[in-house]
């Protein structure tokens, strides 16, 4: 069932096109996905469906509330995770949300939801003292503490270490598993595909497309491509002629072989049958890198 | 507990924990004052000053300090600081307006105001025999008016500076002219005479606070000018004000 529904979202900023006839809609308890380069207009997008911005045209509705009639309400239960957001330094994170706690009406424990998201020890540290993934951490609480029905999370890892960013990815799937609905802006594909269930690529202020992480890369190609050093040589008409194999190529010592799916089980039979070993075997399939590149014509780093 | 409530309680454990605005608002003015009382001469009549002693005389000066202090150095700078630091973007994700926030953080600014003038005035007294003012309800419409004249430039300052480190700049030009008005830097009857008449309506209007200490009326239109400025800057403020 759609939880947010986002039908033809236009905004502005002076002359410039921010968000340009956005729609999509969420369902309920999935982790969505908005997925784009930098200045795609992603913020713009969930800062209209949360109502921090109005839209030029076109029409939001989160769970059967207009972000602006309904701003009071829908604050309530909504979560917001804002991208560049910082606390007072001498703000202790237990005050922080004490503090926040104070604005819902049915907020959530703060002892469960510090411990859950491993500030325990942190209680009575200033905002200022904090690591950068311990910030990031106490933001994700303020988002939670209201206990909200849909949470929004931007650019949640960025500035993190890896270690960090693997621990915010458990927590957000917990946060998922607990039945909050997730919308997620990001820039970083391995994100994506981690966590999202659904995903809106969004390209100058259009959604390119919206589909799952494996959906979108297979509508760019169920290609496969297997490389090997092979132990002896042999003819390429070995593989050619092996229904699954679309091409062989050779790249000094290298064989790669490009075709449909099975590839690796047919390549590797046959190699087998005819006592050749491939050293440095290795399977590639098409990523949701190549997606975004094919499906936006750029890659998402520029 | 109520969001404005809790607002109150958390701004004012960070005004508490600002060494700056806790040291230089809150104790500075009182031990100013007691420090100048400590020199011998000040404890003296001096006919510079028509017999009254300069302690006497100084005391609605450091009143001018601390309400300076405090309106247009830290109230000016936090306020901008919230705004850069997203801090106030943060609040319009929840429930309770940014609004609440700023109002939070005036009234801790208003209190500690009001705690640096008792203390001003408490010590003055217990310490040197400074007189209690004299005119107690008309020196309390003077500071009310003088502190919402000063509060509400710094509140200017906070609503049209785009960031921390501009409105601390603009907010130090106003705080040297109120300080030299006020008479802090030099007491007045140093300064030329055309310049003091001027600091008479300069806020937080010290010759208001000296007047009624010493029992006589305000001037009237010293009062006016006070609530004009107040008015003006606070209707400015709240116009212009930028929450991001």
């Amino acid at each position: 069932m759609a939880i947010i529904e986002v039908k033809d979202l236009v905004k502005h900023y002076g002359t410039q096109k921010a968000v340009d006839g956005v729609s999509f809609t969420v369902d309920e308890g999935e982790i969505f996905g908005i997925l784009g380069p930098n200045g795609a207009g992603k913020t713009t997008t969930v800062e209209c469906t949360e109502g921090l911005r109005t839209p030029d045209s076109g029409t939001v509705s989160v769970m059967g509330l207009d972000p602006h009639r309904d701003a009071k309400e829908l604050k309530q239960v909504l979560g917001i995770q804002l991208q560049e957001s910082r606390l007072p330094d001498r703000l202790r994170v237990g005050e922080a949300l004490d503090l926040y706690r104070s604005f819902y009406r049915n907020p959530a424990d703060p002892a469960k939801l510090i411990d859950s998201l491993g500030l325990g020890a942190r209680v009575k540290t200033p905002y200022g003292k904090l690591s950068g993934g311990q910030q990031q951490r106490l933001s994700i609480a303020l988002a939670l503490i209201g206990n909200p029905r849909v949470a929004v999370l931007d650019e949640l890892t960025t500035g993190l270490d890896p270690q960090a960013r693997r621990d915010t990815w458990e927590l957000i799937e917990q946060v998922r598993d607990s039945g909050v609905t997730i919308i997620l802006v990001t820039h970083f594909m391995d994100e994506a595909e981690r966590l999202c269930d659904r995903l809106a690529v969004i390209d100058s202020g259009k959604v390119v497309a919206v589909d799952t992480p494996a959906g979108l890369t297979a509508r760019v190609s169920a290609e496969q491509r297997v490389r090997f050093r092979p132990s002896a040589e042999f003819a390429d008409a070995l593989l050619l002629d092996l229904p699954e194999v679309a091409a062989v190529e050779r790249n000094g010592a290298q064989v790669i072989v490009s075709g449909s799916e099975n590839l690796l089980q047919a390549v590797a039979s046959v190699l087998a049958r005819n006592q050749i070993v491939a050293a440095d075997l290795r399977v590639e399939q098409v990523s949701l890198d190549d997606a975004f590149v094919a499906l936006t014509g750029k890659s998402i780093e520029n | 507990m109520s969001a404005l409530l809790k607002l109150v309680q958390t701004e004012m454990r960070l005004f508490v924990r600002d060494p700056v605005s806790f040291t230089l608002g809150l104790l500075l003015p009182a031990v100013l004052l007691i420090g100048l009382g400590a020199v011998p001469i000040l404890r003296e009549p001096s006919p510079d000053m028509d017999g009254v002693r300069f302690i006497d005389y100084f005391a609605p000066s450091v009143i001018v300090m601390s309400v300076a202090v405090i309106g247009l150095t830290s109230l000016p700078a936090v306020m901008a600081g919230y705004r850069e630091q997203g801090i106030l973007r943060r609040m319009q994700t929840t429930p309770v307006h940014p609004v609440k926030l700023l109002a939070a953080q005036l009234i801790v600014n208003l209190l500690a105001a009001l705690v640096a003038t008792v203390l001003v005035v408490v010590s003055g007294r217990l310490v040197f025999d400074v007189p209690l003012p004299g005119n107690p309800f008309g020196f309390a419409v003077a500071f009310v008016l003088g502190i919402g004249a000063v509060f509400a430039l710094g509140m200017l300052v906070a609503a049209v500076a785009p960031t921390a480190r501009a409105a601390s700049g603009i907010a130090t030009v106003l705080f040297m002219t109120v300080m030299f008005f006020g008479g802090v830097y030099l007491p007045r009857f140093m300064l030329p005479e055309a310049v003091a008449r001027i600091g008479d309506y300069v806020p937080p209007g010290v010759q208001s606070l000296l007047d009624t200490w010493n029992g006589d009326a305000p001037d009237v239109v010293q009062l006016l000018v006070l609530a004009a400025v107040a008015l003006a800057a606070g209707a400015g403020a709240a116009r212009m004000f930028k929450w991001e």
